[in-house]
């Protein structure tokens, strides 16, 4: 047998970069065809020499291809795996290929689409959100740097298995590591949703349910304080002691929706929103709408 | 206030790199917090942009592009809304009012997004003219060239919005009458549990909500930051899926660990 071609770390590491961008030419007649050829690129050249090759391994790969972009990068590596036995003699065919491509793309859109935009972005990003809206550079700056170092690992390392495991990847794929990954994911997800939901959504019903007078001595009682910074410091004290700063306590029924459990109001709302979604109301008009309910809301002072 | 040539330069390259992401998803330059603070940084208005972007971001948690399905579109929401924000002049007195007009932007940029993908559909021909010939120049050419119609998307949007002026901009907010921000503001409170909503529309199976409930209830002690609300769900994780392999009964399918609230969700 004459000399077996091998790609080269390189030429992998530079397969790897260019699938960084392999949604670029996203259309709706071929969707990821054009980003798919565009990372193949290096490894055709490597592997064909013959501008006849060559032009058959562009066409072949500009087939139909769409999945989670993250986790085209085993694919990648078995398709690289798969070009290289080809390309030295192998019978791997057009349609071994192909199948293998569109037999991948399925299961691990499905493993792609709920761990990265379904745990770790709202994870990271409401993490970074929550420092940004107190004013924290910090927080776009976590949001990037983690986001794109655990992007770019795991593209690099899954490509790296997918070509060394071949085409055995799609037996892996069933094994229990990823289903523990999948779960435990989905379970820190769900915990951080729940506290979000409570820390985050801000539903505030102003109207007062119940104005009570309070007895003397449980309120400052502002005229009989000292003057200047004396004052200042007795009003503190007292307030510190738990006396009230008028002599009316005002219960509005925000209080009483607190007293059961602080954030009541926002859990309804997003299992409303839940609900709603589930009967296919567009997220966009739903967005539109609370905002048309704040205002009205607002207008008859109910918020 | 006004921007300088080499600042309007800067937010063309901010608008081009985050219109590029709005496709690409990879390094997230689209993403609210990021493109904001971009604009925020490039202009000289870093906190209020940051806390736009923040804010955004909490409503776009739950966008993602989902096979075929195009998202409502984070890039020109918080690129435009950020650079409107900056004209206004209002400083953080202006986010409230920045956030609502960011949702009809995402709408428009939908829009655009969806016929940039349509005309690409005509570069892949090329390429597939390009491939006969085994001409790599030309198929990667078609390529690089879908990617900056992609960025041009929000780009051009951006610098349209800082050439008609900070004037007309500021003018259209501040004829904004007080009851229409407060309740914007108001509205904007509630608007993130939309995103919630998608995300655990997504999520959610009977195992797993026993933990939302954990975090709703957990969250609630303020002594508790995210990152420690972080540490308990990552702990809780590990234990359950530990328990469930030693449970030895089947794939630790607790079945019957009923919660009455997914019960009810799920039977809607």
């Amino acid at each position: 047998m004459a000399e077996q071609i091998k790609l080269s770390k390189k030429d992998r590491i530079s397969i790897w970069w260019r699938s960084t961008f392999i949604q670029g030419s996203w259309n709706y007649e071929r969707m990821q065809n054009g980003g798919w050829a565009f990372t193949m690129i290096p490894a055709i050249k490597k592997l064909y020499k013959t501008k006849e090759d060559r032009a058959a391994a562009l066409q072949r790969h500009l087939e139909f291809f769409n999945t989670h972009p993250y986790v085209a990068s085993p694919i990648i590596g078995v398709t690289l795996a798969l070009e290289e036995e080809r390309a030295n003699g192998a019978p791997v065919d057009d349609v071994a290929i192909q199948g293998v491509k569109v037999g991948m793309m399925g299961p691990l859109a499905g493993i792609g689409d709920p761990v990265f935009w379904f745990t770790v972005k709202p994870i990271l990003g409401a993490l970074a959100a929550s420092l940004a809206m107190t004013g924290n550079i910090l927080g776009p700056i976590l949001y990037f740097v983690l986001w794109n170092v655990i992007r770019m690992l795991f593209m690099w390392y899954t490509q790296e298995f997918g070509y060394k495991a071949g085409s055995r990847i799609t037996d892996d794929l069933s094994g229990g590591l990823l289903q523990d990954i999948t779960k435990g994911a989905s379970i820190l997800g769900m915990f951080i949703l729940g506290s979000l939901v409570n820390r985050w959504v801000s539903v505030q019903f102003t109207p007062v349910v119940s104005e009570v007078k309070l007895d003397k001595g449980a309120y400052i009682d502002w005229d009989k304080l000292p003057s200047g910074a004396e004052g200042i410091r007795t009003a503190l004290e007292q307030q510190a002691a738990g006396l009230s700063l008028s002599d009316v306590k005002v219960t509005t029924l925000q209080n009483n929706l607190d007293s059961l459990i602080p954030g009541l109001a926002g859990l309804l709302l997003t299992l409303l929103c839940m609900w709603l979604l589930k009967k296919k109301v567009s997220p966009i008009v739903m967005i539109l709408g609370l905002f048309v309910v704040g205002i009205v809301f607002h207008l008859i002072h109910l918020m | 206030m006004d921007l300088n040539i080499i600042q309007i330069i800067l937010v063309f390259i901010v608008a081009f790199l985050a219109g590029m992401e709005g496709i690409l998803d990879e390094f997230h330059f689209h993403q609210p917090i990021i493109a904001c603070t971009l604009i925020g940084l490039v202009t000289g208005n870093l906190v209020p942009c940051l806390i736009l972007g923040g804010t955004l971001q909490m409503i776009a948690l739950g966008w993602a592009n989902i096979g075929a399905a195009v998202a409502p579109d984070a890039a020109l929401a918080s690129v435009a809304s950020a650079i409107i924000l900056v004209l206004g002049g209002q400083g953080r007195e202006g986010v409230s009012s920045a956030i609502a007009i960011a949702v009809p932007l995402a709408v428009a940029g939908l829009l655009l997004t969806i016929i940039v993908r349509t005309i690409a559909t005509a570069f892949v021909h090329f390429m597939d003219a390009a491939a006969k010939e085994g001409n790599f120049r030309k198929v990667e050419f078609w390529h690089i060239i879908a990617i900056c119609m992609q960025g041009l998307r929000i780009a051009i949007p951006a610098i349209l919005i800082v050439a008609i002026g900070a004037g007309p901009v500021r003018n259209l907010l501040e004829s904004m009458p007080n009851w229409l921000t407060d309740g914007l503001a108001i509205g904007g409170g509630m608007v993130v549990a939309v995103g919630y909503a998608m995300v655990i529309n997504m999520m959610a199976t009977k195992e797993v909500w026993p933990f939302f409930a954990i975090g709703f209830v957990l969250a609630t002690v303020s002594d508790i930051t995210l990152i420690g609300l972080g540490a308990i769900g990552v702990a809780l994780a590990l234990i359950y899926i530990a328990l469930s392999k030693q449970g030895g009964s089947g794939n630790g399918g607790n079945g019957n660990f009923g919660d009455p609230l997914g019960d009810i969700i799920d039977n809607y």
